[in-house]
């Protein structure tokens, strides 16, 4: 038996006996099934086992410390009622939030924080990593870390731009077509039905074939894909607005379509649509980044996370894991997105669940 | 019946239950007590939020999603409740203790027939076997009045009509013979004549089988033909506890005091000022929904200055849809709206902004009538603003002077929103929209529905001293008959989209009667006790008390 | 049963209508395309003669309505016209490789669909529970994983670390069925994590909005235990909206396909089509479009004509 097995050990069991001396029941249970679950492991699996399961609660523990503080944080920061519900966030929304803060700061001050250009040639092809490329060279021997900053601005920049613009579109299409009815509700209810048939990806690279693979086809294709899901959506969120009685009082009263979208419909269905934006982010970012998986999204030399992953993905096959981190950067900012909107869907859901 | 001579079927002792609010567990009934006696029947009664329901549930043993039971104890037939386990608890439910839910529409599953719904828990409970079970809610169903009761069973709930599945509920609380019914409020979401039915067919079987029940309803009358003793609620706690007669002739709490006065309120009935048009005038309308459905067929009445008329009926008579011919909402498919004897345009969207402001509307629920999001004095500002062009310090004078005008403290009101406000506030606010228009003529639609009794009565008594005020003209939708008597000055009767009858409010309520408006009148329930019974006689259903020993 | 079979009659006849209008889509898309598809093809040092030739040769000098009519027509019947590049039928290039397509999503369908629906159940009977807070955060990280992500991560565990599969799937015809399972078996799972994370979560939200209803109150309340509470209650009135998770994530599974074809180098129709755009191969694109497409479509009927069949209401009018 090594130290480590005897220290690791050790430190569960005085934790869980702790825990459960100062009658904390979850932090106990949590612990002492995490013993448990260690002690079959580690007869299983050896001390590599245990040594994977300690990394990984530890991670798990470092990222609940990480949300907490950064809740804590938030909260202090913000007065009335954004405090209050702040304090009601879960930590998944905390962690949410810190990772989105954490990718605002790298996109915004890429250039301050790589140490290199992002098209900068400065080692052999697939150099390994050293003191100056923290995580090495890509297959042209530009350093990865520096590409993976920018592509924090390029990748994400690129999908919000897209998102807004999808988002605009359809909810503007929506909010008129719940107010307006009639041939014009009818007319964009079917159109809409008609492009979501089509399945998104196939029907992007469908106009990229056609246009090419530019960022504004990009943007383009992605706004004419996803403008119909927002536009259902927020019709169906402003068409539960507009039957209420105090927008027939409005209509009555001789309102205009601005004064009633403006004043009575939108604010509420902020909540909801703030959660769209959050969720049609999610998809648009996924999207973005499979095209440039496939070669047909944002251009070298350029950095983008997923052509970044496509170009050094020959390595996976030597067993290296660099090319899985632009991958596993999509999926942490989708993740802490999804988190986030996870947490205001349930706010504006009540109590329902 | 004399209950108290009985064995006790249910003790309950300072029971109190908590809810949820998402952050922390709050109170929600705050230590009532309770005796049941076999063959009792106890009426709950309470406004919104007394916890009659929650009370009705624990009963059962039962704490709906959200709420538990804090402390207190629940002893049914020498049983514990709150301490038995959820397996012995659940044994007794559909067995020995049944409920029958306010909206049988929704609590009948529309995947099952309903007899298979009704013979679930004898099969569960192995009382009877499948075809026994069937026979017995065959029985049932004929005890109960309902129509072809061989075959009524074999449908599916969305093929029966309301008031026919609120009694095949009641004749599946039936199915166990069960020692208690836990009635929630199970005539609330019916019109008054086919109350009656359901009121009758519940009453009989209870008796007849001699059932302790507990009959939750906020409705007195109805309640004072049903319950052998009283209870009465008010936010979570008893306020005093009658038998049925004592409690309606000689009530010892003032709140319960107030409760009855309600009633009373009475208006003189004003007459037409001689040789003046009419403000709003219909003639002739007929109306039709898209599909062509004809929901108005050849509506005429007229409303004077300083009046109000009343529209009365049943759902789906057609009162609402005038309200929308009259304001434009709905354009006629015939005939005219004339205002001051001039035609309005039959779309909203053709009138002008003067002929909009003449006209406005209060509505019935004034939770949607108010936008949420919006501050007080926006909401009562914007009509000021928008038909008089006021602003600044002009318009925020305007406000207060409208908030005074319906009785609420401006600097406490103005910076609010809806939601912080209670219902009773609410219609004000809709109210003082309505006023700051500077109508002649608003639209009342079911405005005190959705009320308690005490608020509805502050509502009405306000609308009566805006009108002598400001020399108002009134339309007032309602299905409820006292309202009539306490606001109207003419009524108009509607049943399936007609005119059945009009007149002066003092003709209408003296016989003869147009036999709808026989039918209507008699169907309201009325605080005496012995109403139904005596009804009943009179329409010639009289099986009260008839088969107790079947 | 004459407005039931009425119903079903006017989905499917939508379903074709809304088909027809994207052919017309993806055909007129590429009348977009600047200048035309011989400049296209042939780029830009082309003489007007070869130009001309070409145009001929594709039948470019016919307007273009009778071109999508001649398109459509073939399309109907399985012709999509001949590729650019190879100058082959577009037919022989994509035949097989559909059906190998159709194979990996199939095999991806039978683990995922009870999977997925079973664990949904149970974790909305276990709702708000750390089980299910647990099964929230990991599905939710599943569903917000790029699939090459997620690909690769197999690939680095069960091939290049431990060898148990195959990181490239190529298949030929002279293998038995377990080594064809074996040999796409990465790909896969790679799509029911995906697919599995999206149903459980419907899945779970169908049912837990179907336990709030009244009739499900009743039922506790008549005494039932909470098993036939879910069985007799709540499951009859839950088919349509499983089968409405079902196709919509069937349908995903047809998207998804495109990336991990890509990723693991199997030879399906997604591979083509991404071939086919990067060469600009306009026939092969439209054919690939029209298949996916029309696949989506015919899934999303199902499931409706589904929740019509089991719409108690409508199987039972009044």
């Amino acid at each position: 038996m090594s130290e480590f097995v005897i220290i690791y050990f050790a430190l569960l069991v005085i934790a869980s006996c702790g825990a459960a001396y100062y009658g904390q029941r979850p932090a106990f249970l949590t612990l002492f099934s995490l013993t448990l679950v260690s002690f079959v492991l580690g007869i299983v699996g050896g001390v590599s086992a245990l040594q994977f399961v300690a990394i990984a609660a530890g991670l798990l523990a470092f990222a609940a410390g990480i949300s907490y503080s950064f809740r804590e944080f938030l909260v202090a920061i913000t007065k009335g009622n954004l405090s209050k519900e702040l304090k009601t966030a879960p930590l998944t929304a905390a962690f949410g939030m810190f990772v989105i803060f954490t990718y605002a700061i790298a996109g915004i001050f890429a250039p301050f924080i790589a140490p290199y250009g992002e098209a900068e040639v400065i080692a052999a092809a697939f150099a390994p990593a050293d003191e100056n490329m923290l995580l090495g060279a890509d297959q042209l021997g530009r350093d990865m870390f520096s590409r993976l900053i920018y592509g924090a601005r390029n990748t994400v920049g690129l999908a919000l731009v897209a998102t807004s613009a999808a988002f605009f579109m359809g909810a503007t299409a929506g909010l008129l077509a719940a107010t307006k009815g009639g041939w014009f509700d009818q007319f964009m209810g079917r159109f809409a039905d008609v492009v979501m048939s089509i399945p998104s990806l196939i029907f992007a690279l469908l106009m990229l074939s056609i246009f090419g693979p530019e960022i504004h086809v990009i943007i383009i294709a992605v706004a004419i894909i996803y403008a119909p899901r927002v536009f259902r959506l927020t019709r169906a969120v402003a068409g539960n607005v507009v039957v209420m009685d105090y927008i027939e009082a409005a209509k009555l009263r001789g309102e205009g379509t601005g004064y009633l979208i403006r004043r009575e419909i939108l604010p509420n269905a902020t909540a909801p649509l703030v959660a769209e934006f959050g969720l049609e982010f999610c998809f648009v970012f996924l999207l973005v980044a499979g095209l440039s998986f496939l070669g047909l999204g944002i251009q070298p030399p350029t950095a983008d996370w997923g052509s970044m992953v496509r170009e050094n993905a020959t390595l996976i096959s030597f067993g290296v894991v660099t090319p899985l981190i632009p991958a596993a950067a999509i999926a942490l900012l989708t993740v802490a997105v999804n988190f986030v909107v996870d947490w205001m869907l349930f706010r504006s859901s009540g109590l329902k669940e | 019946m004399s209950a108290s001579n009985k064995q006790v079927l249910l003790e309950i002792k300072d029971l109190k239950i908590e809810g949820f609010t998402g952050e922390e567990w709050i109170p929600i009934i705050k230590g009532v007590d309770l005796t049941l006696h076999r063959g009792e029947v106890m009426g709950l009664i309470g406004e919104s939020g007394a916890g009659k329901s929650t009370i009705g549930a624990a009963a059962m043993g039962f704490a709906r999603d959200g709420t538990r039971i804090s402390d207190g104890t629940i002893e049914f037939d020498g049983m514990e409740l709150t301490t038995a386990t959820e397996e012995d608890r659940r044994a007794l439910r559909g067995a020995r203790i049944a409920y029958v839910a306010q909206s049988a529409a929704a609590s009948f599953n529309p995947a099952h027939k309903i007899i298979d719904q009704h013979t679930e828990a004898p099969l569960h409970y192995r009382i009877q076997k499948r075809l026994e079970a069937q026979e017995d809610a065959m029985e049932l169903y004929e005890r109960l009045r309902l129509p072809n009761p061989q075959e009524i069973g074999f449908r599916y709930p969305h093929q029966v009509s309301g008031g026919q599945l609120q009694r095949a509920m009641t004749a599946m609380a039936m199915a166990c013979r069960p020692d208690l019914i836990i009635f929630d409020e199970p005539t609330t979401a019916l019109d008054v004549t086919t109350q009656i039915e359901v009121l009758a067919a519940i009453r009989d079987i209870v008796d007849q089988f001699d059932t302790a029940a507990i009959y939750i309803t906020h409705d007195l009358a109805v309640v004072a033909q049903m319950a052998d003793t009283i209870k009465v609620l008010l936010k979570g706690e008893e306020v005093e506890e009658a038998p049925t007669k004592e409690m309606l002739d000689s009530p010892k709490e003032d709140y319960t005091k107030s409760l009855w006065a309600v009633r009373s309120l009475r208006r003189e009935q004003k007459s037409r000022p001689q040789g003046a048009t009419p403000v709003v005038s219909v003639q002739n309308v007929d109306a039709a929904y898209t599909g062509g459905v004809k929901v108005l067929d050849d509506v005429s009445f007229d409303i004077y200055e300083g009046m109000t008329v009343a529209v009365v009926g049943e759902s789906g008579s057609g009162k609402s849809t005038t309200a929308r011919c009259i304001t434009g909402l709905l354009p006629p498919k015939k005939g005219q709206i004339l205002f001051r004897g001039e035609p309005l345009p039959p779309s909203y969207l053709k009138r002008t902004k003067d002929q909009l402001r003449q006209a406005q509307m209060i509505y019935q629920m004034a939770d949607t009538a108010l936008n949420p999001k919006v501050r007080i004095s926006e909401i009562i500002g914007r009509p000021a603003q928008f038909y008089s062009g006021l602003h600044g310090g002009a318009l925020k004078q305007r406000v207060d002077e409208l908030l005074d005008l319906i009785e609420l403290e401006p600097s406490k009101f103005y910076d609010r929103f809806p939601p912080e406000l209670s219902g009773g506030q609410k219609q004000r606010i809709g109210i003082a929209r309505a006023l700051a228009a500077e109508p002649t003529f608003i639209i009342c639609d079911e405005v005190t529905s959705a009320l308690d009794q005490l608020v509805a009565e502050g509502i009405l008594k306000l609308l009566n001293r805006l009108q002598s005020e400001l020399n108002l003209a009134y339309m007032f939708i309602t299905h409820d008959l006292a309202t009539v008597r306490s606001i109207a000055d003419e009524v108009v009767v509607m049943q399936h989209g007609r005119v059945v009858e009009q007149g002066p409010k003092d003709e209408m309520f003296t016989p003869p009667h147009h036999p709808y408006t026989d039918l209507l009148l008699s169907s309201v329930p009325e605080m005496d006790p012995e109403w139904l019974t005596s009804l009943l006689e009179e329409r010639g259903v009289d099986n009260v008390g008839e088969a107790a020993n079947v | 049963m004459g407005t039931l079979l009425f119903l079903i009659a006017k989905r499917l006849f939508l379903g074709l209508l809304t088909l027809l209008v994207i052919s017309v889509i993806i055909f007129f898309m590429v009348e977009l395309l600047p200048g035309d598809i011989a400049e296209a093809v042939l780029g830009m040092g082309a003489t007007e003669e070869n130009l001309a030739a070409l145009r001929k040769q594709m039948g470019l000098d016919q307007p273009a309505p009778v071109r999508y009519l001649n398109w459509l027509s073939g399309a109907v019947v399985g012709d999509f016209g001949t590729s650019l590049i190879s100058g082959e039928r577009v037919t022989t290039i994509i035949g097989q490789r559909f059906m190998n397509t159709l194979f990996l999503a199939a095999y991806a369908a039978v683990i995922a669909v009870p999977f997925a629906i079973t664990l949904g159940v149970i974790v909305a009977l276990l709702r708000n529970t750390l089980f299910d807070r647990v099964a929230n955060v990991v599905t939710l990280t599943s569903i917000s994983s790029p699939e090459f992500f997620l690909g690769y991560i197999l690939i680095l565990y069960f091939s290049v670390q431990t060898g148990m599969f195959p990181a490239i799937s190529s298949l030929n015809a002279d293998m038995t069925f377990l080594e064809l399972l074996h040999r796409t078996f990465l790909p896969a799972l790679t799509l029911v994590l995906v697919v599995t994370a999206h149903m459980m979560r419907m899945t779970r939200a169908a049912i837990i909005n179907l336990l709030a209803s009244p009739y499900i109150e009743m039922a506790r309340l008549k005494g039932m235990p909470p098993w036939k509470v879910i069985v007799k209650h709540a499951l009859p009135n839950a088919w349509a909206p499983i089968i409405n998770v079902v196709a919509l994530n069937l349908a995903y599974l047809i998207t998804g396909v495109v990336l991990v074809e890509v990723v693991f180098v199997y030879p399906g129709i997604g591979q083509s089509l991404v071939d086919a755009v990067s060469k600009r191969d306009f026939p092969v694109v439209q054919a690939c479009c029209l298949i996916f497409a029309a696949t989506f479509i015919l899934l999303n009927i199902a499931a409706d004509v589904g929740a019509i069949l089991t719409n108690p209401r409508l199987r039972h009018p009044k």
